[in-house]
């Protein structure tokens, strides 16, 4: 298991040794992001400013009007919050071929805790018009969404985890497109899930299986753009949304929005961080007391399955 | 590439046409901002007319100096002098936020060529000037970075980790203008030392000693005097490849600057005047009645 973050990194270098256009604007935190990577086999590309978000945005966007096409490199969080408003003026409303790399994303940042958590990137990400929105499963779809991103002319949020999870998919995987990927089919409920949770999602649909519950489970890597089409008619009668975020406008909000503007009768549960914020802790910790290990998700989903077919989601 | 064309009488001329040009298109849109773009127009006329390097004809090519106007509330300023430098016909002035037009509230890059960074929020412009100054240095590229600033504007934080950013890599290749026309929008009440009717957003502080602290060279011009903008300009840009470290360019000025009524009051940071204020406008700027936006 390789973590996405190092992934991210080494993808970067080896793109970079035959894409002049790649450069990486760090805000102090390479060694942690593994932009340190790059930093070392492209120095002449790796640009350093210092703690101050705002200014890192600003400099890409300069970057890219001379063709090139940056990564931002920092604590996601402080970009999708703190550097929002020049990602909306700067990025989001010019189009620019800026990267934002969203690196310790989620709830699992090397017990940093609240102040360090970017919970809701999805959810803010996703009302940029023109951006687009890539979360990853595994270590090996992170690298095909790397490459992928290199010929990728508008701006793009890349959502990287810290640590590493079980791999979903194989060595070798590259997409034709980014339309959300049915990993198991079954019957009795659909799992919708994004990101790294995905891997815990896997796990958690065996633990399902053991339970006697068949459910379908669909992986959407890219929440925009997004075919909504294709999303809504894989999701069964009832169906679960799980995600290492707010339970508010990100993966749930999207499929709930997509389930309630077509009227359909299938009834959406939002799992994914309740509505407060939480705390520092080891891994483990934080995805039990917080309901994202894969066991706490199966018990989440025995609960619902465990009420009648068209009891609202929550 | 054109470059130094216009004499300072052909300036003071351009100026008081432009002038009029902003007063009368913003009385004909109903909205828009009147004192910002009054006090940054010599500069902007200097710079457009005979300092930076572009081809109004060719507006994207990739040699052109850049220009940033990081005060984005003073458009109408710059569409002025991009409309009288040939970049568009100046009729297209009187589309200015009527709604499916290119001259935008705030200037976009993506709508207007000639726009080089769409910018609004104010204190990002800095920061898209050294990006395009460390690509062109990493590019090896000789072109000249501008950048117009507001003195309210650079209370905002991101314009100081621009400037850092800027000295940290040593860019002679960017050029930073403060347009000091100490009024803002609405600032605090004046005191003693103030020129205007509010007090300067920098009363009682040395802007030239924060910027040499963060190590940019500093230099003072009155920003309505031909002759000292020309040689600023001039200094600042000569710096390109020797100096080893930015320039700042405190223009002060005079917030309306060159009509009566709007000199030196905040109140007119955006206003619309009435026709009898636009005839004596049109009067004290020696424009005949066929020129501006018909009414």
């Amino acid at each position: 298991m390789i973590a996405q973050r190092q992934v991210w990194g080494e993808t970067l270098v080896e793109l970079g040794a035959s894409d002049d256009r790649i450069v990486v604007v760090d805000g102090d935190l390479a060694n942690s992001t593994k932009a340190d990577l790059f930093a070392a086999a492209h120095p002449e590309r790796f640009v350093e400013v210092g703690i101050a978000e705002q200014n890192m945005v600003g400099i890409a966007f300069g970057l890219s009007t001379l063709g090139y096409r940056p990564w931002l490199s920092t604590f996601g969080v402080f970009l999708t919050h703190r550097a929002l408003d020049p990602i909306r003026m700067l990025v989001s409303q010019t189009g620019a071929a800026v990267r934002i790399a969203g690196a310790y994303s989620g709830l699992l940042n090397g017990r940093s805790g609240k102040t360090h958590q970017d919970v809701a990137d999805l959810a803010i990400m996703r009302t940029m018009p023109g951006m687009t929105v890539l979360a990853p499963a595994d270590e090996h779809e992170m690298r095909a969404a790397v490459r992928w991103a290199a010929d990728h002319d508008g701006p793009l949020y890349l959502r990287i985890a810290r640590d590493a999870v079980a791999p979903v998919f194989d060595i070798d995987t590259t997409w034709e497109d980014w339309a959300p990927r049915m990993l198991r089919d079954g019957g009795d409920i659909t799992v919708v899930s994004t990101g790294v949770q995905t891997s815990r999602c896997v796990d958690a649909v065996r633990l399902l299986a053991d339970r006697g519950i068949d459910a379908r489970h669909i992986h959407v890597p890219m929440l925009k753009p997004l075919d909504e089409d294709r999303l809504a008619g894989l999701l069964g009668e009832r169906v679960v949304t799980v995600e290492e975020h707010t339970m508010i406008g990100g993966l749930g909000g999207l499929v709930a929005e997509i389930v309630a503007a077509r009227r359909s009768t299938q009834t959406v549960t939002r799992l994914g961080l309740a509505d407060g914020w939480s705390e520092s802790g080891p891994d483990a910790f934080l995805l039990d007391k917080y309901g994202l290990s894969a066991s706490r998700i199966a018990d989440r989903i025995v609960g619902v399955h465990s009420r009648p077919v068209g009891t609202p989601g929550v | 590439m054109t470059h130094h064309t216009a004499s300072a009488e052909e300036l003071e001329a351009l100026a008081r046409h432009a002038r009029w040009l902003v007063l009368s298109t913003v009385a004909d849109a109903g909205a828009g901002h009147i004192g910002g773009p009054l006090s940054q127009m010599d500069l902007l006329l200097a710079l457009y007319f005979n300092h930076l390097r572009i081809d109004p004809s060719d507006p994207h090519r990739d040699d052109r100096d850049r220009f940033v106007l990081s005060k984005g509330h003073t458009a109408i300023g710059l569409y002025t002098v991009l409309a009288l430098r040939g970049y568009f016909d100046p009729a297209e002035l009187a589309t200015f936020d009527h709604g499916d037009s290119r001259l935008q509230g705030h200037p976009d890059m993506r709508m207007l060529p000639g726009i080089d960074a769409s910018t609004g929020s104010l204190g990002q412009g800095l920061s898209v000037a050294v990006g395009m100054a460390l690509g062109a240095r990493l590019q090896q590229r000789d072109f000249h970075t501008w950048v117009l600033l507001g003195d309210g504007e650079i209370e905002e934080g991101m314009v100081w980790e621009a400037a850092y950013a800027a000295s940290r890599y040593g860019l002679d290749n960017v050029t930073a203008i403060v347009d000091r026309n100490g009024l803002q929008q609405y600032g605090w009440p004046a005191g003693a030392s103030d020129r205007f009717d509010r007090r300067d957003p920098w009363a009682g502080k040395d802007v030239g000693a924060i910027f040499r602290g963060f190590g940019w060279d500093v230099i003072d011009i009155d920003g309505h005097d031909h002759a000292e903008i020309d040689r600023a300009l001039e200094t600042a840009c000569g710096a390109r490849g020797s100096a080893g470290r930015p320039t700042v360019i405190l223009a002060e000025t005079v917030k309306g600057k060159g009509v009566s009524f709007t000199e030196g009051t905040y109140r007119w940071h955006n206003g619309i005047a009435t026709a009898d204020q636009l005839a004596a406008a049109r009067a004290e700027l020696g424009q005949p009645e066929t020129v501006g936006v018909a009414r």
